[in-house]
C-alpha cells in the first residue's frame, strides 16, 4: 500500500458526505448520472430481456408463421448440442492463452521499453502499432499476405528452418488464430505495465540498489508488486474483448476447418445468419450470458480489491 | 550515467553498463521490428502490382505502382462516409452522457457511486453477441436496420462504460482546492463543470475519445449483422474486397492499408495520452 501512495500523486479527496443531505443536494448529484444511467440501461439490458423472451420461443427467419412458444425446447437444444459446448470450451481456451501470454509478453516488452536506448520512442510506436490497425485488416493481412502456403511471408522466413511451405491455417487453425490474437493485444498489455512501471517511485528502487539487492529480487518483491492494479486491469479488459473476438475467426479461418475455430461469437453468428435459428441462438445467448455473469462475480471483485488499493492510498 | 549514482567512478562499470544498454537496445530494435513487420509487409504488398504479389519467393524490390490505391479509391466513398459518421457521431455521444455521470461518480459523487461505477462496467461483461438475433428483431421493427442511427447507438453504449471510467480517474485529479475556490466565488455546478473542470481535464477527455474512436472505428461484429449498403463501414468494404477467385493480395493489402492508416496516425501521435489514458484507470 505504501508503494501505492506515491502513485496516487495528489491523493484524490473526496469531501465526505454530510448525513442529512438537502433533497435539492440529492437531485443535484443525481442529476448528472441519470442520462447515462437511462441510456446503458436501455440500451444493454431492453435486447437481453427480449433474449429472454425468445429463447423461450421457436423462430425461424425462412419460416413464414413467425414465433411460437416451445417452452425449454431450446435449452434443451443447447444442452445436449456438442457443437454448443465445443465452441464456448474454445471461447474460454483461446482468450485464457491469449490474455495471458499476452500479458508475459507485455511485461516484458515493457521493462524493455522502460530501459534506455537509442531510438526508444520509435521502438514504442513500432510495438504498439498492432494494437493500432484494424482487426479485420489484421486478419485478412495474416491470413493472405503473410500465411499464405505458397507465396507467404512467414513460410519465406522460417524457409531456413527447415519449414516447407506450410499451410498454417488448415494445419493449425487454432494457434494461427491465437497467434494474430495475442499480436493484437501484447501492445495493450505492454502500454498498461509501461505506464505502471514509469509510475514507480525511483527513490525506492534506489534504495532497494543500495541495500544491494539483485535486479530479479528488486523486480519481484518491489515491481511485480507494484505493477498488480495495472496487470490486473489488463487481464480484465483484454479478457472482456478478447472473449467477443469475432473478425479473426471469422476473416482468417471462418470457423473451420470443421469447426476448428469456432469461437462462441462465431457460433451465435452462423446459428443467426446461417441457420435462421433466433430462438436457438437467444437461448445459446442466455446461457453465455449466465456463464458470463458467474466468471464476471469474480472479475469484479478483483475491481474491488483495485478499489480497496485506492482507499488504503488515501 | 544517471543510473549509476554509486559507482559512478569506475570505469569497468561503466563500460558494462554502456554495453548493456547497447544489447538491450538492439533486442528491443528486433522485438520491435518483428512486430511491425506484419504492417509493413501489408503496407510493401499494397504497392506492388498484383502479379508480383503472389510469387515464390516474395519478391523485395518491384516497382511501386498506385494502381490498386486508384481501385480502392474509387469504392470506399460510401464506407468511408459510414464509418466517420458512426465513429465521431459515437464519440460525441459518449461524451456528452459520459463527462456528467462520471462528475456524478467523483467530484460530487452520489452515495452509492460505487455500485453506479460497477453497474457500468459490468455492462461491458455482458457479450453483445449473445443478443444479436433479438437485437436484429429489434432494429427491424424499429426501422433502424441497415441505418448508420443504430451503429451510432450502439458504438455509444459499446464505448460509454469505459469512458465514464476513464473521465471518473481523470476527474479525481482536479485539487479539491480549486473546487473549494470556486465555490466560495459562488460558481453553481455547471460553473464549477465548465470553467474549473473541463479545462484540467480536457487532456484526459481526448485520451478517451481517441479510445473510443479506436474501438468504434474498428468495429465489426455488429456492423457486419445489422448493415447491408447504406450503413456499411469500412470493416465491411474490406471483405468486399476479397474475391471469390483470382488475385487479390495487392488489392486487400491496399484497402488494409487505407483502413487502417487513420488510427494508425492518430494513435501514433497521441501515443502519450493514450498511455496515460489507460494507466488512469489502473490505479483510480
Amino acid at each position: 500500500m505504501t508503494v501505492l501512495e506515491g502513485v496516487a500523486a495528489p491523493p484524490p479527496k473526496i469531501e465526505v458526505r454530510p448525513r442529512a443531505v438537502s433533497r435539492r443536494e440529492w437531485w443535484l448529484r443525481r442529476i448528472p448520472l441519470l442520462p447515462a444511467l437511462i441510456y446503458v440501461v436501455v440500451i444493454t439490458q431492453i435486447p437481453f430481456v427480449v433474449t429472454l423472451w425468445y429463447s423461450f420461443q421457436s423462430y425461424f427467419w425462412d419460416v413464414p408463421a413467425g414465433a411460437h412458444f416451445n417452452g425449454l425446447n431450446n435449452y434443451k437444444t443447447v444442452f445436449t448440442n456438442a457443437a454448443f459446448r465445443g465452441s464456448l470450451l474454445r471461447s474460454v481456451f483461446m482468450t485464457a492463452i491469449a490474455v495471458i501470454v499476452a500479458m508475459i509478453l507485455g511485461i516484458a516488452l515493457a521493462v524493455l521499453l522502460d530501459r534506455k536506448f537509442l531510438g526508444r520512442s520509435i521502438v514504442r510506436t513500432l510495438i504498439i502499432t498492432p494494437f493500432l490497425v484494424m482487426p479485420a485488416a489484421a486478419a485478412l493481412v495474416w491470413a493472405s499476405p503473410m500465411l499464405d502456403p505458397n507465396f507467404g511471408l512467414v513460410n519465406y522466413l522460417l524457409a531456413p528452418f527447415g519449414v516447407n511451405h506450410v499451410a498454417w491455417l488448415s494445419t493449425y487453425p487454432l494457434v494461427s488464430v491465437i497467434v494474430v490474437m495475442i499480436w493484437q493485444w501484447t501492445p495493450f498489455m505492454t502500454l498498461i505495465v509501461l505506464a505502471g512501471l514509469q509510475s514507480q517511485p525511483p527513490d525506492t528502487l534506489e534504495a532497494a540498489k543500495v541495500d544491494g539487492a539483485g535486479a530479479w529480487a528488486t523486480f519481484r518483491e518491489l515491481t511485480l508488486p507494484h505493477l498488480r492494479p495495472y496487470i490486473e486491469l489488463g487481464i480484465l479488459l483484454g479478457s472482456i474483448y478478447l472473449v467477443n473476438s469475432f473478425d479473426a475467426v471469422r476473416l482468417m479461418t471462418n470457423g473451420g476447418p470443421g469447426t476448428a475455430t469456432t469461437n462462441l461469437p462465431f457460433y451465435l453468428y452462423q446459428q443467426v445468419n446461417y441457420a435462421y435459428d433466433v430462438g436457438g441462438a437467444a437461448a445459446t445467448g442466455v446461457v453465455t450470458v449466465i456463464l458470463t455473469i458467474i466468471v464476471a462475480t469474480f472479475a469484479l471483485r478483483m475491481f474491488a480489491r483495485v478499489f480497496q488499493f485506492e482507499e488504503a492510498a488515501r | 550515467m544517471t543510473a549509476l549514482p554509486i559507482r559512478a567512478g569506475s570505469r569497468p562499470g561503466q563500460l558494462r553498463t554502456l554495453s548493456g544498454r547497447v544489447g538491450w537496445g538492439i533486442v528491443a530494435w528486433v522485438v520491435a521490428i518483428g512486430f511491425f513487420l506484419p504492417v509493413l509487409w501489408m503496407v510493401i504488398t499494397a504497392f506492388k502490382p498484383e502479379s508480383a504479389a503472389e510469387t515464390w519467393p516474395p519478391k523485395f524490390v518491384f516497382t511501386p505502382t498506385l494502381a490498386e490505391f486508384r481501385l480502392v479509391f474509387s469504392g470506399m466513398g460510401p464506407f468511408l462516409t459510414h464509418s466517420v459518421i458512426a465513429t465521431v457521431g459515437s464519440t460525441i455521444l459518449v461524451l456528452v452522457l459520459g463527462i456528467p455521470a462520471a462528475y456524478a461518480l467523483s467530484v460530487h459523487p452520489i452515495k452509492r457511486w460505487r455500485d453506479g461505477l460497477f453497474f457500468f462496467i459490468s455492462t461491458k461483461m455482458l457479450p453483445i453477441v449473445a443478443a444479436i438475433g433479438p437485437l436484429y428483431v429489434i432494429a427491424l421493427h424499429a426501422h433502424l436496420l441497415d441505418s448508420i442511427w443504430l451503429l451510432i447507438i450502439l458504438y455509444t453504449a459499446m464505448n460509454l462504460p469505459l469512458a465514464i471510467w476513464m473521465i471518473r480517474s481523470f476527474m479525481l485529479e482536479v485539487p479539491s482546492e480549486l473546487l473549494e475556490a470556486a465555490r466560495l466565488d459562488g460558481a453553481g455546478r455547471i460553473r464549477e463543470i465548465a470553467s474549473v473542470i473541463l479545462p484540467i481535464v480536457t487532456p484526459g477527455l481526448v485520451s478517451t475519445a481517441l479510445i473510443c474512436v479506436i474501438f468504434a472505428w474498428n468495429e465489426l461484429f455488429l456492423a457486419i449483422n445489422l448493415t447491408v449498403t447504406n450503413a456499411a463501414t469500412m470493416p465491411m468494404f474490406l471483405i468486399s474486397s476479397v474475391p471469390q477467385e483470382g488475385l487479390y493480395i495487392a488489392h486487400l493489402s491496399a484497402a488494409a492499408t487505407v483502413a487502417s492508416v487513420p488510427v494508425i496516425l492518430v494513435g501514433w501521435i497521441a501515443q502519450r495520452s493514450l498511455v496515460r489514458g489507460l494507466a488512469m484507470g489502473a490505479i483510480k
